[in-house]
């Protein structure tokens, strides 16, 4: 009788067990778990261009994004403007890459490096308990009660208008949430019994919570640094509208986005916020995307 | 000559129990409340009870993943040198983390889901001084195989695994730093019958090619019955009886330890035992009863078990030490 494919098969990989070479494949577990992902991999192609867009904006476009020109107001797009141009001038898609650094930078930036804070105070303290957390757990309720607009305000108006004074505004008042969900993590993974016996060979408190149970507690932390991303470049626009954000002359998504405020131009002249709506908008979903193929990846439970 | 490897003197493990705005400590959950206890080099030393007992509390108390509240836990070595653990310095306890090692009851906890074998268990190894990775590999694969497992699983996560397999991990685990005493706590309570005998007899095994101690904590007397050389019986945080596992069987003391061994299904059908069915609950552990804590379910409890706490006494049966701690027994107390 024919050995049936299956049969083949299962010789092929026996084969490949004998021979060892299985152990090859360990290391790209997470990867490979990514790409099975369409929509992740959908999201981190359109993610990558818009990044790589921005960084080399001033190759993919011939005009300065500040150059005020009087003679081109308000065109709509063409082959010279393809967003079209401004109330003064200005192209609109050149200041959208331009605004893209500026934006992702602040968003990505200040997610990850709250996230940094956040699981740092968080893993300590959520698995050794005790004054520690309580300390901890107080220190960001306070933070966390704090408007952001206020510290905002309390900022811009000592040192003035700044993107780094945004940033640490973002960071202070967003390390909150990241700790808490670390914390809350850490609580339960520090019964597990596998962490008992780390501690019963009497590992360090560093290599038991940072090297051991972190692996465990990242997915849930991934998501929210990229849902959180997406709220700081919604949040960045939101400041940058009152002018307490980055300042004005600096293109920014949510500088660009402002002058929807009038009703004139929202009614009348659609390529001015239409476009960078859009871009925000697959921007912030393809962060989404990404962070949902993380965590499945990442995810130990789940197999396959 | 039977000599200690521990030596547990009065220990107890108490935990506050908080309430109110202020978190008032209002009373103490006694899980483990005083217990004598001396485990002999090489010996297979049962603990029995019913849930809530404070059985594992006490295992993990010997090993201070719990901090005992009180009492001594004496370590000796195999030169006679005599060591009090609960008040070393954590880095000063390295040296007996070596010796004293356990392995937990759950399976699919008992190992993290983001390393692989390897992964998870060289750390140990290079924080013990092997630094090559070889060398951790090396130990790591020749103890998979004493648990007849493959080598090269040592590359594989533990989702790849069956139950009975995780817990073998989690025995080589417990063997790879060469300890003198595994605490076995339920080791196979998560697992299939058949698999049940097939682990405990690896343990077995191990116990003979490597010269090791366990503690056997349990709650399932019918294991118990074949493997270990003693047995002791805890009742809300006291050990209530305390004999070679023969004599448990054959010349119960306890009136509790009559109502465990009376449980154990017996695969006979013309064999009629007398079932003793205890009344009601374990008593809480943060106010247990006064007098004797058994007393409200004994059925032979009289009066003096009401008021006065018994005490662990030292018996014989068979020529062998049998300690009990109960009022109503009629042997010859030894001193």
């Amino acid at each position: 009788m024919a050995k049936s494919s299956l049969d083949k098969k299962f010789d092929q990989i026996r084969k490949r067990e004998e021979e060892k070479t299985f152990s090859t494949k360990k290391r790209s577990r997470i990867v490979n778990k990514f790409l099975n992902n369409r929509l992740a991999v959908l999201g981190l192609i359109i993610f990558t261009i818009i990044i790589l867009a921005s960084i080399f904006a001033p190759l993919l476009s011939p005009y300065d994004p500040m150059r005020v020109d009087l003679r081109s107001m308000r065109q709509p797009p063409s082959f010279d403007h393809w967003f079209g141009t401004d109330s003064t001038g200005r192209d609109v898609f050149t200041r959208v890459l331009f605004g893209g650094r500026v934006s992702i930078f602040i968003g990505l930036g200040s997610a990850i490096l709250s996230a940094v804070v956040g699981i740092a105070v968080g893993c300590y303290a959520g698995y050794k308990g005790g004054w520690i957390d309580v300390i901890a757990l107080r220190i960001s309720e306070i933070f966390m009660s704090f408007p952001q607009i206020i510290l905002v305000l309390l900022l811009v108006s000592i040192t003035g208008q700044s993107l780094f004074n945004l940033m640490a505004i973002f960071i202070l008042t967003g390390w909150g949430g990241m700790y808490r969900l670390a914390r809350a993590r850490m609580l339960s993974l520090r019964e597990e019994e596998y962490v008992q016996a780390l501690r019963s060979f009497g590992l360090s408190t560093f290599t038991i919570c940072y090297k051991h149970m972190l692996p465990n507690a990242l997915s849930p932390i991934m998501v929210n640094i990229t849902l959180s991303t997406a709220m700081f470049i919604l949040t960045e626009a939101g400041l940058s509208f009152l002018g307490l954000g980055v300042p004005l002359n600096i293109p920014t998504w949510g500088n660009i986005l402002n002058v929807a405020q009038d009703i004139l131009i929202l009614q009348n002249y659609w390529w001015m916020w239409g476009p960078v709506g859009i871009v925000i908008s697959v921007f912030v979903l393809c962060v989404n995307f990404i962070g949902d193929g993380l965590r499945d990846s990442t995810d130990p439970s789940q197999q396959g | 000559m039977k000599k200690e490897i521990l030596k547990l003197r009065g220990v107890k493990v108490h935990f506050p129990v908080q309430a109110g705005v202020f978190n008032r400590v209002v009373g103490h959950v006694l899980a483990v409340d005083g217990v004598d206890l001396d485990i002999f080099r090489g010996e297979v030393l049962g603990l029995a009870g019913e849930s809530g007992c404070g059985k594992t509390t006490l295992g993990k108390a010997i090993l201070r993943l719990v901090e005992p509240t009180d009492g001594e836990v004496k370590y000796i070595s195999q030169d006679d040198d005599e060591t009090e653990l609960t008040s070393l310095e954590k880095k000063d306890m390295d040296p007996f983390r070596k010796k004293l090692q356990i392995v937990f009851q759950d399976p699919h906890s008992s190992l993290n889901p983001s390393f692989t074998i390897f992964g998870s268990l060289q750390d140990p190894l290079k924080k013990f001084g092997i630094k090559s990775k070889e060398e951790r590999r090396k130990i790591i694969g020749d103890l998979l195989e004493a648990v007849n497992m493959r080598r090269e699983y040592m590359d594989r996560y533990p989702h790849e695994f069956s139950g009975g397999q995780r817990q073998r991990i989690g025995i080589v685990r417990a063997l790879c730093l060469e300890p003198e005493l595994i605490v076995c706590d339920e080791a196979v309570s998560a697992l299939d019958v058949s698999i049940q005998a097939q682990v405990l007899k690896l343990l077995m095994q191990l116990k003979k090619e490597k010269n090791l101690t366990y503690l056997f904590i349990t709650h399932d007397l019918s294991v118990t019955e074949y493997l270990c050389d003693r047995i002791a019986v805890m009742y809300l945080g006291r050990i209530v009886e305390l004999c070679a596992s023969e004599d448990l069987y054959n010349n119960t003391l306890h009136p509790y330890s009559e109502a465990l061994i009376s449980a154990i299904p017996v695969a006979d059908l013309d064999k009629q035992t007398k079932r003793i069915v205890l009344e009601g609950d374990v008593p809480s552990p943060v106010n247990p009863p006064k007098g004797c804590p058994f007393h409200p379910r004994c059925p032979k409890a009289t009066d003096i078990c009401k008021t006065e706490v018994p005490t662990l006494k030292k018996y014989s049966t068979n020529g062998n030490e049998h300690y009990a701690s109960c009022h109503l027994i009629d042997l010859p107390e030894i001193s």
